[in-house]
């Protein structure tokens, strides 16, 4: 493994991290802001990139108008299963939301499936890349797609603005404080149910983008969550449950691990990011960013 | 009672002894086909339902062409959801509770493996036509079992040899890492460097199932080989494919070489992305005018072009029905001498034998190319015949085999 390689493969590691990161995010906000668990978000990715090829290829309106479509559309559904279903289910056991939102996850999963084999008689819907992103660019070191290189520059640009709305603006400290006292948010006229709604669809919405942005990339049929969405719960839990930093930086650097991974030992690519997750838990069992129990 | 009347009576009242005698050689009056298929997963719109159909279609056939049989073939087909237990589970069931007489189809190498296990200790006859694994006809061969249309070693002998004559000389392989990818690359390995081919670097195993396959892509782009082999399926494979296209790589000159390539697995992606890839085929449906023929009459029943896993269906249902009228029996073990060595031409099955010695059924096979879409002269017409290999050739020498009855 020459350097050069070494070089390649940490560059081509932030295109997954990207993925990862805008996954945990939104996991991150929802557990953060909610103490909800959502199994669901691998089914809401892979609903987001089937909302991109159903709007964009099917109706014809193309990538862009489907970039910004998709994770409305997604988002919404988020809105509706918070109010309808798991808004139900606050005062009870944190378990209860996981296994609903499990049990949606197999029916979302099997009704795409039906749906699909119905329409298409394939397993995967085929996708293809936006024109204007279409081919590659030679960076010096490395040839790289194009659409690679938006992927990464968009999820970073989302992460910052997301990390910097709750963390820097007003919006985002009546979010927090609706979150972390109630009564007290409500007794100055604010409207706690319809903020919480509001971050969870805004978290369920950053899954969707992921979906939309990973169509072009992978192949878009109904378990391309199940997979991913392990790896983004591990990530979760190396940066510390509900931190929005935490989860932002350990995507990216779990992408970056996975792909050095990948060229160095193949077989252990997959794995890796498991190994670090019990090291963390190990010595730091809050996550790297995360607080020490009690000091919230 | 004029001549003629009592000749047509004493024909009928012949018929009927003749039908008669029949059915007492028959176990239970009836012969059952039992299409062991995925209906409901990753393989079930390449075998599935279709694959149900063309076994229904050769038992209509088979009846109306043998009179003596009218009315007493079935066929049911039952899911085994690619999973080795439920296959070993469900052919249990069709053997002891439906009284299947024979076993066809078995996609996934896992899953046919054990099937043909418990076929074998209940005596009945598998005809493995979607199932991979070499295994079949070797290390796990046994007198009832056998290997129709494909296998890894065909694959890999048609695909390997015909990409390194045509000057795909250096070869970098990924394969999935577990029992079919690993077979599958060994076969390739040797295919290529029996040619005068070479490998650039080892093959590397990739994790299984995945996703992503940048970093094998990027490490292809700085090694530069001629071709770009990948022994991935199904969806792996059309993951590899669509960021071998991202990435750029065939206009880098570097050629794309498949281990295992369905007619579905184009249709997923598109023409255009495997556009120059050669693979090797048992058969494809607009190889010719009996071919054509054929798939026309199936289009017609089913409303989709075949594929060639429901192709081998039909003819491996088929040429066990003749081995039955041959044998005059049901009994496995008379159908089983009446299939060993036996000949036979049809619209799928070209210039095919038996071979007695581990039960591989030899038949003709295709190096394909796919064509682009501009290319393409009709819907579904996706391959360009590059080379045909005869059956003596195509598969495993018998010196090779490993198979002991």
């Amino acid at each position: 493994m020459n350097t050069q390689l070494l070089l390649i493969q940490v560059f081509n590691g932030l295109v997954n991290g990207a993925f990862y990161a805008l996954l945990s995010l939104g996991l991150a906000v929802i557990f953060g802001m909610l103490r909800i668990v959502n199994f669901m978000h691998g089914a809401l990715y892979m609903l987001g990139a089937f909302a991109a090829f159903a709007l964009g290829q099917v109706a014809g309106l193309g990538f862009w108008p489907a970039l910004i479509l998709a994770p409305l559309l997604v988002g919404a559904l988020g809105m509706l299963l918070e109010r309808g279903l798991l808004s139900r289910l606050y005062g009870l056991d944190p378990s209860y939301n996981l296994l609903l939102t499990f049990g949606l996850t197999l029916l979302t999963q099997d009704l795409v499936k039906q749906v699909m084999l119905g329409r298409f008689e394939v397993s995967s819907a085929p996708y293809t890349t936006p024109a204007a992103l279409t081919g590659v660019v030679n960076l010096g070191f490395v040839v790289f797609p194009k659409y690679r290189l938006f992927v990464i520059a968009l999820s970073l640009a989302v992460c910052l603005l997301t990390w910097f709305v709750i963390e820097k603006t007003r919006v985002g400290s009546v979010i927090r404080a609706s979150t972390e006292n109630p009564t007290v948010t409500r007794a100055f006229g604010i409207d706690v149910g319809r903020w919480v709604t509001g971050v969870f669809g805004v978290g369920v919405a950053l899954a969707g983008l992921a979906g939309v942005l990973a169509a072009p990339i992978y192949s878009v049929e109904p378990y391309m969550g199940a997979e991913l969405i392990i790896t983004t719960f591990a990530v979760v839990v190396i940066g510390g449950m509900g931190s929005i930093l935490g989860s932002v930086v350990t995507g990216f650097a779990v992408g970056v691990l996975a792909a050095v991974g990948a060229a160095v030992y193949p077989p252990i690519a997959n794995t890796l990011v498991f190994i670090l997750m019990a090291l963390v838990l190990l010595f730091r069992p809050s996550g790297l960013f995360g607080l020490p129990e009690g000091a919230r | 009672m004029n001549k003629t009347k009592l000749t047509a009576l004493l024909a009928t009242a012949a018929l009927g002894t003749l039908s008669a005698g029949l059915a007492q050689t028959l176990s239970d009056g009836t012969l059952k086909v039992g299409v062991l298929t995925d209906l409901s997963g990753v393989y079930s719109e390449l075998a599935g339902q279709g694959s149900v159909k063309a076994a229904q279609m050769a038992a209509e056939d088979f009846m109306k062409a043998n009179k003596a049989y009218a009315g007493k073939v079935s066929v049911i087909g039952v899911d085994h959801q690619n999973k080795a237990d439920v296959a070993g589970n469900k052919a249990a069931e069709m053997i002891d509770r439906s009284n299947v007489d024979m076993l066809v189809d078995m996609p996934t190498s896992s899953a046919a493996l054990a099937a043909v296990e418990v076929a074998k200790t209940k005596k009945v006859v598998a005809m493995v036509v979607t199932g991979a694994t070499t295994a079949l006809t070797n290390e796990k061969c046994n007198r009832y079992t056998f290997h129709y249309a494909y296998d890894n070693y065909m694959l890999a002998n048609g695909t390997g040899t015909a990409v390194t004559k045509r000057g795909g000389n250096a070869w970098y392989i990924i394969y999935p890492n577990y029992a079919f990818g690993q077979d599958l690359n060994r076969q390739m390995t040797a295919a290529v460097q029996e040619n005068g081919g070479k490998l650039v670097t080892p093959s590397d195993a990739t994790p299984f199932p995945n996703t992503d396959f940048s970093s094998y892509l990027l490490k292809a782009q700085s090694l530069r080989p001629k071709i770009f082999g990948t022994m991935q399926a199904g969806n792996d494979l059309v993951n590899v494919v669509k960021q071998y296209n991202e990435f750029g790589l065939k206009k880098q000159g570097i050629g794309l070489g498949i281990g295992l390539l369905f007619e579905t697995d184009v249709a997923a992606l598109g023409q255009d992305a495997f556009a120059g890839a050669i693979a090797t085929v048992p058969w494809f449906w607009n190889y010719d005018a009996r071919s054509r023929q054929w798939a026309a009459r199936f289009e017609k029943a089913f409303g989709k072009k075949p594929t060639w896993a429901q192709a081998g269906v039909y003819s491996a249902t088929m040429t066990y029905l003749q081995a039955v009228a041959r044998a005059k029996t049901d009994n496995s073990d008379a159908v089983v001498r009446a299939l060993e060595g036996h000949s036979f031409d049809d619209f799928f099955a070209r210039h095919a034998t038996i071979r007695a010695q581990d039960h591989r059924v030899l038949l003709d096979v295709h190096t394909v190319m796919v064509k682009s879409r501009a290319e393409s002269k009709e819907a579904g017409d996706i391959y360009t015949r590059l080379a045909t290999i005869p059956a003596a050739k195509a598969f495993m020498p018998l010196a090779e085999s490993k198979c002991r009855f």
